[in-house]
């Protein structure tokens, strides 16, 4: 309902960008605030590959943390992991920029759309950590009893028993992390170099629907300009809901319904 | 004159009781909290051994011991000796976990399919772990061992739905055929029908009659009745110690120790 509300005033506040350049808009890469030339593409673009980036680094990461501290550590050695993951979430965003800013970025050869990406990455690792650890220890004791009853080793016994039932949470890790990673805005300003434009190399700088909004906001002269930008942010919702619902679909699947 | 030589044999037959599993000074703890005192006993053979006793006496303790699921707590500790066969399952030079658990299979309390898996799948569980089959092979073994565990004819449609569909006592019994896929020679039973229906019950005891015909069983059971019922040999535990351990009809009809006949008359527990 109140997902509606929100489409709704931004659909009203984004009409006349609409208007102007219709369908186009979504396929164009100018930007031109000056002559009132506007295009989405590289935003979307930049918007998604820096969020597929974080996820492709944050996920086997974050996987592989939460399975080593959920099912192979044993020691107190792990508690101290888990807090320094937990702790890794409380940074707030701009530090993280400012650490990219200094060391990240200078180590990948400058601002750029892999700097946005593996900045993304860090933030999305503690989330992803915890909230897998979280579900794969929820899995019944006695499932992973059953497996072992079998003869199942370690790994077996959680590739057969453990990793099934938890996969949904994990889907759901991951949702979660790519929301997360879609709307971030501060850290990726300061990192992935705002230029509005498609490169093939994932050095070079580019720009996302977040941190165009962000930084540009104050700045929109034009009522075009302003809607716009309100455009961009309706689009920005409609990707994060694309993306929950293929993860819905993918959870749903996955639970039971085979066949 | 046919038939006297077959009787003779099978008398025979019930004198050369071959023991399956023998322990030996079997104790074991929960961190400091010794849950077992000694035990000794002889599982035989193609018999069916129940294991008595009030809650709490170390039932599960003990036959979680049969297969090395005990040491997987988290300071957990055993001492003494259980052989398989002869050879002593704690002996690392003789035998490895894994294939220690492949002979002694195990099913639990409460029925526990793997909830992400289809029955099929369940059921082949056990056996893809021990190799990759060619899957008309795989259908074909996971028909016959639905069979055996008289499940076949309420699954043979459903095959592809999710384990947890099934009723609780068909759960049990695809539990039955998940352990009996990889052809163990001992079979575990923790209370199997604790959870379930007198006619799920039924049907699972009659599953046992016919399994121990080619494997050794050891059920852990609370009810006096099932145990009169299906087990050739009964224990008797009490405080983490075995009391009494006899052919089940004399547990039953002239226990030796007074803390039995307590327990088989009602008296306590
Ligand atoms: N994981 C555990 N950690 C600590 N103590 C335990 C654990 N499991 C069992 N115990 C203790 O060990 C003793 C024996 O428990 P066990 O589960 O073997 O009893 P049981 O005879 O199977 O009982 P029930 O009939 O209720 O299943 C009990 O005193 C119990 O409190
Ligand atoms: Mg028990």
């Amino acid at each position: 309902m109140l997902l509606l509300l929100l489409l709704l005033l931004l659909l009203i506040k984004s009409s006349l960008g609409f208007k102007t350049f219709g369908f186009g808009f979504f396929f164009s890469s100018a930007w031109d605030p000056l002559h009132d030339v506007f295009g989405a593409l590289p935003f979307i673009y930049g918007t998604i590959m820096s969020s597929l980036i974080a996820l492709l680094i944050a996920l086997p990461l974050g996987l592989s943390c939460s399975i080593y501290l959920a099912e192979i550590s044993h020691s107190k050695f792990k508690e101290h992991i888990a807090t320094m993951i937990d702790l890794l979430a409380a940074i707030p965003s701009v530090v993280y920029g400012l650490w990219g800013i200094f060391v990240l970025a200078p180590a990948l050869g400058g601002p750029s759309l892999l700097t946005g990406g593996v900045i993304l990455s860090i933030m999305l690792l503690p989330t992803i950590t915890a909230i897998s650890r979280e579900v794969i220890q929820a899995v019944p004791h006695n499932l992973r009893e059953s497996a072992l009853a079998l003869g199942a080793t370690k790994w077996e016994t959680f590739k057969l028993a453990v990793f099934g039932p938890a996969l949904s949470g994990i889907v759901g890790a991951v949702i979660l992390g790519l929301g997360r990673a879609l709307g971030e805005t501060m850290a990726v300003t300061m990192v992935i170099g705002n230029r509005p434009a498609i490169s093939p190399s994932l050095f070079a700088p580019a720009y996302t629907l977040a941190s165009v909004i962000a930084n540009e906001f104050a700045e929109a002269t034009s009522e075009v300009n302003l809607s716009v930008l309100v455009e961009l942010g309706l689009i920005l919702l409609v990707i994060t809901v694309i993306v929950n619902g293929i993860a819905r679909i993918l959870v749903w699947k996955t639970t039971g319904h085979k066949k | 004159m046919d038939r006297v030589i077959e009787k003779v044999k099978k008398e025979e037959k019930m004198v050369i009781e071959r023991s399956k599993m023998s322990v030996e000074n079997l104790s074991a703890w929960f961190g400091d909290k010794q849950a077992l005192f000694n035990i000794n006993i002889e599982l035989f053979e193609n018999k069916v051994t129940a294991i008595i006793g009030p809650s709490g006496c170390g039932k599960s303790t003990f036959i979680r011991n049969l297969n090395r699921l005990h040491e997987t707590i988290s300071g957990a500790k055993v001492s003494g000796k259980v052989y398989l066969d002869g050879r002593d399952i704690f002996d690392h030079n003789c035998c490895d976990v894994v294939t220690l658990r492949r002979r002694v299979g195990m099913v639990f309390q409460k029925p526990t399919p793997f909830p992400t898996m289809t029955i099929y799948e369940n059921v082949a569980a056990g056996i893809k772990l021990y190799g990759k089959k060619p899957k008309g092979k795989l259908d074909q073994i996971v028909e016959q061992i639905l069979k055996q565990a008289a499940l076949w004819d309420e699954v043979k449609d459903v095959l592809y739905k999710p384990g947890p569909s099934l009723s609780g006592g068909q759960q049990q019994r695809l539990c039955i055929a998940r352990a009996l896929a990889i052809e163990p020679e001992v079979i575990l039973l923790d209370e199997p029908c604790s959870a379930l229906d007198p006619i799920s019950t039924a049907k699972i005891e009659e599953l046992i009659h016919k399994l121990k015909q080619n494997y050794t069983i050891i059920i852990v059971t609370h009810n006096m009745q099932q145990a009169a019922r299906v087990a050739d040999y009964t224990a008797f535990f009490l405080l983490g110690e075995m009391i009494e351990f006899e052919v089940t009809s004399k547990i039953f009809t002239a226990p030796q120790d007074k803390r039995t006949e307590d327990y088989v008359t009602g008296r306590f527990g």
